[in-house]
């Protein structure tokens, strides 16, 4: 039987009706079409579905919906602010930190739960950060040094 | 995709959990973070039909230290919390090492210590140094409570003495003694995220240089996560000499009994049990001195 939940998503609320059985990550794709979160292994280990519950990061792919009811939801859609971007995707843009795309908005959520807890974050820390994001691509490096430079930027814009 | 249909219950309290649990029956499952049932019900593993997330129990995922007791963590604590638990760190390092080495950041931030006890994997990364540290799980049903140490708790792969309508509703982790020190040791094939093809929790209590007693757990290497007590009994009454601490790997080595899988062969775990569980006493004695 389908319930009623209330969540925010990017600051806007909702109030849906899902089944039992629908993951968060299908709510915001099929439900709120918020299709900037990917779905890829569907098993919590490649990070494409990263998204913050109420700040802090999360498989969507392995999160019910029904189990963040009341709860306030940040996706990749929610991280620029109109025509300007985060700084998190600055630098991923100015690093080369993107090809195909597809692991990026699951990286910068992961980059996003890092650098809310950690403002200087080390290699290593930004390493550990995203070792639950899977890239095909990059090789990985464009990606923690756009991280790096990310962690420079939203410090700058904190002490003006 | 094929679905699996399920109903989804949020009980308020560990009684109506319970109640519920047992109106349910067959194919009612709990769940904490979910992060093993949801894959095993993606997969079709499981046939669920009806969750019970416990989630919404008032207090369920309290972490709380009294000194000269113990530590409590509460079913629902996140691996997330109990390794960044600021009383964890200090006081029961191996603990939060095991918590924050489980699996991803993502997934630590949303499954449970007691969700990767109850899922009993030989391989549960925070099964070893938990064991050698004396752990105690309490379950709740409708008739009462009861203790298991966590060493009588795994029965195979995936199966626990948990009855249906029980509910484990904490860990508790005895104040250590003076003198002890623990270590948890693990490697797998990434290093990060993949399971580990052995992991070894030791707990020592040192007198000086002088090991007085000794516990060593072993993960991956048996259907359950086993006490090395041949190898423990190697170090006992001795100081940790290269030679006492080479025997003791020999020793773990031959007392466990690992299999071939996609994550290591037999010969390759044995090689690593020595390793790993000379290493874990070493630094379970390093533990030990610091404080």
């Amino acid at each position: 039987m389908k319930q009623v939940i209330t969540i925010k998503v990017n600051g806007d609320a909702y109030s849906l009706a899902v089944e039992p059985f629908q993951t968060l990550n299908e709510v915001l794709r099929e439900d709120l079409n918020l299709t900037g979160t990917k779905l890829g292994c569907g098993d919590g280990d490649c990070g494409a579905c990263t998204v913050l519950v109420n700040g802090r990061s999360v498989s969507s792919c392995l999160t019910l919906a029904v189990s963040v009811d009341g709860q306030e939801i940040t996706t990749v859609e929610g991280l620029a602010s109109g025509e300007n971007l985060h700084p998190i995707q600055e630098a991923f843009l100015e690093h080369g930190a993107i090809q195909c795309g597809f692991c990026s908005a699951g990286m910068e959520m992961s980059a996003l739960n890092l650098l809310n807890q950690n403002e200087n974050p080390t290699d290593e820390d930004i390493r550990n950060a995203i070792s639950g994001n899977l890239c095909r691509c990059t090789g990985y490096y464009k990606i923690v040094d756009a991280i790096g430079a990310a962690a420079e930027k939203m410090k700058k814009i904190k002490e003006n | 995709m094929k679905r699996t249909r399920f109903d989804y219950y949020t009980p308020d309290s560990v009684e109506n959990a319970c109640k519920l649990l047992v109106e349910l029956g067959d194919g009612a499952y709990v769940m904490a973070g979910g992060t093993d049932l949801l894959v095993k019900i993606h997969r079709g593993v499981l046939k669920a039909k009806a969750l019970v997330d416990i989630k919404k129990i008032e207090g369920i995922d309290g972490i709380s230290y009294t000194k000269g007791k113990g530590l409590t963590i509460g079913a629902m604590a996140r691996l997330t919390d109990v390794g960044e638990h600021p009383d964890i760190k200090a006081k029961f390092p191996a603990i939060s090492k095991a918590a924050l080495c489980t699996a991803n950041t993502q997934i630590r931030n949303m499954g449970t210590v007691t969700g990767n006890l109850c899922n009993a994997a030989p391989s549960a990364d925070n099964a070893p140094a938990l064991m050698t540290m004396g752990a105690v799980l309490n379950l709740k049903c409708l008739e009462g409570e009861r203790e298991v140490p966590l060493g009588d708790f795994c029965k195979g792969p995936g199966m626990t003495v948990i009855k249906k309508g029980e509910l484990v509703t904490s860990i508790f982790v005895p104040d250590p003694p003076k003198g002890a020190g623990t270590s948890y040791q693990y490697l797998s094939a990434r290093g990060k995220v993949d399971i580990a093809s052995v992991c070894v929790g030791a707990t020592v209590i040192m007198d000086g240089d002088v090991c007085k007693d000794a516990k060593i757990v072993l993960g991956a290497v048996a259907p359950v996560p086993m006490r090395a007590k041949d190898a423990e009994k190697v170090v006992i009454g001795h100081k940790l000499s290269t030679e006492i601490l080479e025997r003791l790997g020999l020793t773990a080595s031959k007392e466990s009994m690992p299999i071939t899988d996609m994550r290591s062969t037999a010969e390759y775990r044995k090689i690593l049990v020595a390793v790993l569980s000379a290493r874990a006493i070493e630094e379970a004695a390093k533990n030990a001195s610091k404080k």
